[in-house]
């Protein structure tokens, strides 16, 4: 069976199991309700809301064209502020990079924020596999962690857990703690059980919001305190981030903060915003006393080359555009089977993958438009999303740079558009074809595969439209 | 220059892209006074459990010895900057006072453990977002506002700035950036279970606020 059959068949299965969770499903939609009212609540007024937005895909859209230059920029500065910065093109360079600093600084124990870069490199099983200990430290990536799952949200990674299965897993893995199943209980207990962690902790990992090029700056959003601790408790640091996260001037990081944080979670602000510009200096007491940015392209570069599929690359990885999607809701994190869920995957991931690989995922959008509407970069996703169906069947050759186009493509599927358009274009045999149509309609089949599993088949029209409308009258129609 | 550089660059360039103009500078001016100002900040700081005060100059070193023990805070944890020596000139006997005047790596057990709230200074506040701006030094370590279970802070009420756009270029942050800035704005918080939001996961679960005028 060819590959693009098996991407099809393993991600309906996905599907299948997905809507037949029924407490998965209502996990997901009680948080999601919550969530899309929330960032509702901050933008009380539109002008301001499309004005935020327009500023925001103008910062993006401006580093994205200036990107190497930036790049360069922000390694020079980095390197003099004593921050050593490393490249790699692909997740296996990456690891390999993080496992070496580790190694030199004899580190064995390495807390983590949350990053979803990191994900994609699966560096957790990378470390892991060569004796470190890895924790993560979010308590929704703590959480996963101790399910061995990967997360279902770019924001929220835990989301489709409740408090019942937290409280299990707890349970599990920390039995000298009391069972409980009261959030605030449960939230101090991961409290105790990641101090002690953080203090002993020899390296922290960590993602990277905004890469100032100006003055060398990482910056990470956070509320938890655990982004803040990974990044200052131990004494060396690691930040991963993908090569698209630069941005020019510090005057550029406000708005992106503002509109990041109000589409992410509906919070005015989170509880930390963090900037580091150097290592400890020496008269410094605490800090670690090495930082290290590795820059991972992983696709991105690639898709920066097509005028269009460009847009995709603005994504601050808010999650709005999930937190709205009607099919995400149904569907949960894990149906999708790649590393970014919902909207915003259906556009990167068969890019960054391949189409012959997931060029299915783009399936799973009805064109409802709700994620372009509030994106906060105005990424026209369902554009994008349309865009790349087209190249999954596209049997021409053309300079798009997405490896897999067309392998989507069926024979008798383009056969039967063809033959369409064949028709279309001869008024005469179109007017017999509709003729036919309407006076034989009881000829249609009542059983059209897929279509009819969940639905009655569609039955032509007694008359067509254009008979109506001379009927009534209409002479020009 | 590394290979994986060059490649990344080298296919970055290789995409002649149509040239931008550089977007404005973003300046949302709300032009408040100051009263609306510390309005803004102590309502946005209370709507996240931050506590806020206003007191007279006079008064803080009192409100510290007098409320701390009230609320079980007992082990205060200073730097070694101006705002420790006027509260360590003024404390009273039932505040132990733990001063952060050695390397991290000698005492992070302790600092991790034995300690129950923090005092330190802040750079700004910012009235839109309810944000304390932070900018950690020798005198004032980075750890002191996110190890112990409670910060204490405290905020000149003429630093109050509108927003975080309008202090980075009135303060020229741009050619002057520390080892790390920070905005603080409410207790360390989570919404990771049933996006349910509960307070005091890593960072300190209590947070106060001195403005003082």
């Amino acid at each position: 069976m060819s590959q693009a059959h098996t991407q099809t068949r393993e991600f309906h299965e996905r599907i299948d199991a997905a809507l037949h969770n029924d407490q998965l499903r209502q996990n997901f939609r009680s948080a999601l309700t919550g969530i899309m009212a929330r960032r509702a609540e901050q933008f009380p007024d539109d002008v301001q809301l499309q004005a935020l937005r327009e500023q925001a895909r103008a910062v993006r859209a401006n580093a994205l064209v200036k990107q190497p230059e930036l790049l360069e920029r922000l390694e020079a500065k980095l390197t003099e502020n004593g921050i050593q910065v490393h490249w790699a093109e692909n997740p296996e360079q990456a690891n390999r990079i993080i496992y070496d600093i580790l190694h030199a600084a004899d580190a064995k124990t390495v807390v983590k924020g949350k990053s979803m870069v990191s994900e994609e490199t699966e560096l957790n099983h990378y470390l892991e596999k060569r004796g470190l200990t890895v924790i993560e430290s979010d308590l929704g990536e703590y959480i996963i962690q101790l399910a061995e799952e990967p997360p279902s949200h770019i924001v929220a990674p835990a989301i489709h857990k409740n408090r019942r299965e937290v409280a299990g897993l707890f349970k599990t893995f920390h039995p000298e703690i009391p069972y409980t199943e009261d959030i605030d209980t449960l939230t101090q207990s991961a409290r105790e059980i990641l101090r002690t962690r953080f203090a002993n902790a020899d390296a922290g990992i960590s993602g990277v919001n905004f890469a100032v090029a100006e003055t060398g700056t990482l910056c990470l959003v956070e509320n938890e305190g655990n982004g803040r601790l990974s990044t200052t408790a131990p004494r060396v640091h690691i930040a991963i981030t993908g090569i698209e996260k630069v941005v020019e001037k510090l005057s550029d990081v406000p708005p992106l903060l503002e509109i990041l944080t109000k589409s992410a979670t509906g919070q005015p602000i989170t509880t930390y915003f963090n900037m580091i510009s150097r290592p400890r200096q020496a008269d410094e007491l605490d800090g670690p006393e090495a930082v290290h940015l590795v820059l991972l392209d992983n696709g991105r570069s690639r898709i920066r080359v097509d005028q269009e599929l460009l847009d995709t690359l603005r994504c601050i990885r808010c999650g709005a555009c999930i937190n709205h999607c009607p099919v995400y809701v149904q569907l949960g994190g894990h149906a999708y089977g790649t590393v970014y869920p919902g909207p915003i995957g259906l556009a990167l991931e068969p890019q960054r993958i391949g189409i012959d690989k997931v060029g299915t995922l783009t399936s799973a959008c009805t064109m409802c438009g709700a994620c372009g509407e509030v994106c906060p970069v105005k990424i026209p996703l369902p554009k994008l999303i349309n865009r790349l169906r087209a190249e999954a069947v596209n049997g021409e050759r053309s300079a798009a740079p997405i490896s897999g186009r067309g392998s989507l493509r069926k024979s008798g599927e383009a056969g039967v558009w063809k033959a369409w358009q064949w028709l279309y274009r001869h008024p005469g045999l179109y007017r017999l074809f509709k003729f036919a149509a309407t006076r034989l309609r009881f000829l249609t089949p009542p059983s059209l595969g897929a279509w009819t599993r969940y639905r009655s088949a569609p039955r032509p029209a007694a008359r067509s439209l254009h008979e109506l409308a001379r009927r009534e009258g209409f002479r020009h129609e | 220059m590394s290979e994986s550089k060059r490649y990344i660059l080298g296919r970055l360039r290789s995409k002649r892209m149509q040239s931008t103009t550089a977007p404005e500078v973003y300046q949302k001016a709300l032009d408040w006074d100051h009263e609306r100002r510390i309005d803004a900040f102590t309502r946005c700081m209370r709507a996240v459990r931050g506590e806020v005060h206003r007191l007279a100059r006079d008064q803080w070193v009192d409100w510290i010895n007098r409320e701390l023990p009230e609320r079980g805070l007992r082990r205060l944890l200073i730097g070694s900057g101006p705002i420790a020596d006027q509260y360590a000139a003024g404390a009273a006997d039932g505040i132990e006072l733990r001063r952060y005047d050695r390397k991290v790596d000698d005492w992070k057990e302790a600092l991790f453990h034995e300690v129950d709230v923090a005092l330190t200074g802040t750079l700004a506040g910012l009235a839109e977002s309810g944000s304390l701006v932070l900018w950690p030094d020798a005198r004032e370590p980075r750890l002191m506002s996110l190890a112990p279970p409670a910060h204490l802070a405290i905020l000149e009420a003429d630093r109050l700035f509108d927003n975080f756009a309008q202090l980075i270029a009135a303060e020229d942050w741009a050619t002057r950036m520390p080892t790390n800035a920070l905005l603080i704005s409410g207790p360390s918080k989570t919404a990771d279970i049933e996006q349910t939001l509960a307070y005091g996961i890593h960072g300190p679960k209590t947070l106060i606020t001195l403005i003082i005028e």
